[in-house]
């Protein structure tokens, strides 16, 4: 009873604090995220000197990410892996709890809440999984996959509401609602993730969470999966926040681009700024990176080494190891994010300093 | 005569449910320093295709007829003693996962040593200072240390590096990589490919590049075969396959890429999928996926649902489609009659 009154109650503040940030569905304010490497308090333990120590080790995933998703578009996070795009991801949705940082939703704070509490928040905002022969229950039948979001958001509505509704959104990604009594794994994985993302769309929600979801899938059904997002977006008015490491999906589908290396995000800009004027030198070196159809041998910027670990991060700049503009500055200083004449946001000290 | 000469190969998996075709009438030709792609989606049989060129298809795959000939050899009868001299000597392999090629218990050098003393009888020392100068080729830093690393301390990057090195460990004429960039990051990827082709040019090794990736193979490779189920559907030059693609599924593929497409705009999907292998349609197996059968009075073009399309050549290029067929025949008769 007490815990249907505080839902209430968060139900009730939102319509306010919306006003006040009508821009901006989604902000995420210095999150931060440490994993530990050392187990429990038993295994941290050991012997240094004769003396009992406890070490501890931590992988940071993320270092204090700042982002604003805005109502109606596609935000497309970028980087290659390990760079923490998948945590950002999960810690929006609540699957994982940040070390440090808030999230808003609306206004209003979510990373806070009990799972109880979030219940109306996870009603507007759904996620799809890279692996939909993961994320798929192998023991429910299609049917059963959708039908269970319905019944969870929607404990009111009788069986031919829910029926009409999974019906509905079954032929709005294209899969025949006779498929309804199969199971997963008697689909292809395009027709899967056709699946994952009906079961995402099942509740209406407002803006989804999608973590890689055509990378495990072939070229040609890269495409149809593509186009029923996009579809999707302009049917439904959604938000995306989308998380790929395919620089050319970027390009096709994002209306801005964070590109995150090492837990931090280096560069914010829209699509086509970025793609036609990268300022990050990783941004830069992504982008000459991608194996392009038309021109025989690009110009593509070598970088040195490999990402370094998460666990040790290096001092100032977390990219100056690789980067070929590095000075003494950034071995030292850690740059943040600053905002260029067309709104571009950089951070980097050779940007600042001019010297690229 | 090529260097390499697969003609008619035919693999087929013995299963409980019957026999699987995972390959029929492949053939195609490598030169000595010629790059290849070998281009498809998942389960169109491009990875069996390398498998089967050095007979490393394992039960119940077994290869059914065709011929696999390197320098005049028949690969695919020979025995297992002599398999074993062309094997990882004279053609080498690079395989998509770094990690479950390498073995987790052996040090980098022992895995390099015993690879040069299998094919080559040399003192350990010598053994030794090729290893090391092979790791330097591959740009590989303090080159000795890595010799006594295990492939767990290093990166997925770097160990496909040691790869790199262990096939060219003793000079071979071909290398067949598949896949060997999927698993990496994009920049690394580009590091790679382009160490890889810089090597294959130096030391004049042909490559076949097995990939998924329409990008690499365009930027890496002089011809392409690319694969439908099966069957090779076109083959030619990467140029003029990529600027001018005649088969509707190789123009569907390249169509689908995000870089064709204006921003923002729909993608041309080909529709369905990849039909199973062991319930292929009739005639030729992608027309219940292609757009340009409904073109004559919206009926399916007979020839299509009926009879699997044989190759014809337009321009350098060889395509299996009875529509190519149709508009070169039709081309040739308006000649004949003016």
């Amino acid at each position: 009873m007490n815990a249907q009154a505080e839902t209430q109650t968060a139900v009730h503040v939102r319509p306010s604090q919306n006003e006040e940030s009508s821009e901006s569905l989604l902000q995420i304010r210095g999150l931060k995220k440490r994993f530990s490497l050392s187990g429990d308090f038993l295994d941290q333990l050991r012997f240094k000197g004769g003396r009992l120590v406890r070490h501890q080790e931590h992988v940071h995933a993320i270092n204090g990410v700042n982002l604003d998703i805005k109502r109606g578009e596609a935000l497309c996070v970028v980087g290659e892996s390990g760079c923490g795009k998948s945590t950002v991801a999960r810690t929006v949705m609540g699957l994982i709890t940040p070390s440090e940082g808030e999230i808003s939703y609306g206004g209003q704070r979510i990373d806070n809440l009990s799972s109880r509490q979030l219940l109306p928040y996870r009603k507007r905002m759904q996620m799809i999984f890279q692996n939909p022969y993961a994320s798929l229950n192998p023991r429910m039948t299609i049917q059963q996959t959708l039908e269970e979001p319905l019944r969870l958001h929607h404990p009111n509505w009788n069986r031919q509401q829910i029926l009409d509704k999974v019906e509905e959104v079954m032929r709005s990604v294209g899969i025949d609602p006779d498929w309804g009594k199969r199971f997963g794994h008697e689909f292809s994985g395009g027709q899967r993730q056709r699946i994952a993302i009906a079961r995402a769309l099942a509740v209406d929600p407002e803006f989804i969470v999608a973590d890689e979801p055509i990378s495990a899938l072939d070229v040609s059904i890269q495409a149809q999966v593509l186009n029923l997002l996009m579809e999707a977006q302009q049917e439904r008015n959604l938000t995306y926040m989308f998380i790929t490491h395919d620089l050319a999906v970027v390009e096709h589908f994002g209306t801005r681009v964070a590109v995150m290396y090492l837990g931090t995000v280096c560069e914010i800009a829209t699509t086509a700024t970025l793609f036609e004027k990268p300022r990050h030198p990783y941004t830069q070196a992504l982008l000459s990176a991608i194996p392009r159809l038309k021109d025989d041998r690009p110009q593509h910027i070598r970088l040195t080494g490999e990402v370094p670990t998460p666990v040790n991060l290096p001092s100032g700049c977390v990219f100056h190891g690789r980067c070929p503009h590095a000075n003494a500055r950034c071995k030292q200083e850690i740059p943040v994010l600053q905002t260029q004449d067309d709104g571009t946001r950089v951070a980097c000290h050779a940007v600042e300093e001019a010297r690229l | 005569m090529a260097l390499l000469e697969v003609s008619q190969l035919d693999v087929r998996f013995a299963l409980r449910q019957g026999e699987v075709r995972a390959l029929r009438d492949v053939s195609f030709t490598l030169e000595r320093g010629e790059r290849l792609g070998i281009v498809g989606e998942s389960g169109a049989g491009k990875s069996v295709a390398a498998f089967s060129l050095l007979n490393l298809i394992a039960k119940p795959g077994f290869i059914a007829g065709g011929s696999i000939k390197f320098e005049g050899q028949t690969l695919n009868t020979m025995s297992e003693r002599g398999l074993r001299k062309v094997r990882g000597n004279r053609i080498s392999m690079i395989f998509q996962d770094p990690m479950m090629t390498l073995n987790p218990v052996l040090s980098i050098g022992e895995q390099m040593l015993e690879c040069l003393k299998a094919h080559r009888r040399i003192s350990s020392k010598e053994a030794r200072s090729i290893a090391l100068d092979k790791l330097r080729q591959v740009q590989i830093p303090s080159p000795e240390k890595r010799l006594e690393q295990y492939p767990h301390e290093l990166s997925g990057g770097m160990r496909q590096r040691i790869i790199i090195a262990i096939a060219l460990l003793l000079d071979p004429d071909i290398i067949i990589a598949d896949e060997p960039t999927t698993a990496l990051d994009v920049t690394i990827q580009a590091e790679i490919m382009a160490l890889l082709l810089e090597l294959c040019e130096q030391h004049n090794v042909g490559l076949i590049l097995i990939t998924h990736d329409l990008g690499v193979v365009s930027q890496v490779t002089q011809r392409m075969l690319v694969m439908y189920a099966g069957r090779v559907i076109e083959q030619g030059p990467t140029r003029e396959i990529i600027n001018d693609p005649q088969h509707p599924y190789t123009q569907g593929l390249l169509n689908a890429l995000p870089q064709m497409a204006t921003p923002g705009e729909r993608l041309n999907q080909i529709r369905g999928s990849m039909p199973s292998l062991s319930n292929l349609p009739s005639g030729c197996a992608f027309h219940p996926r292609c757009d340009f059968i409904n073109r004559t009075n919206g009926q399916p073009r007979p020839a299509c649902t009926e009879q699997v399309p044989e190759f014809v050549t337009s321009g350098n290029c060889r395509v299996a489609c009875h529509m190519v067929a149709e508009m070169i025949e039709d081309r040739r008769l308006k000649e004949e009659t003016s």
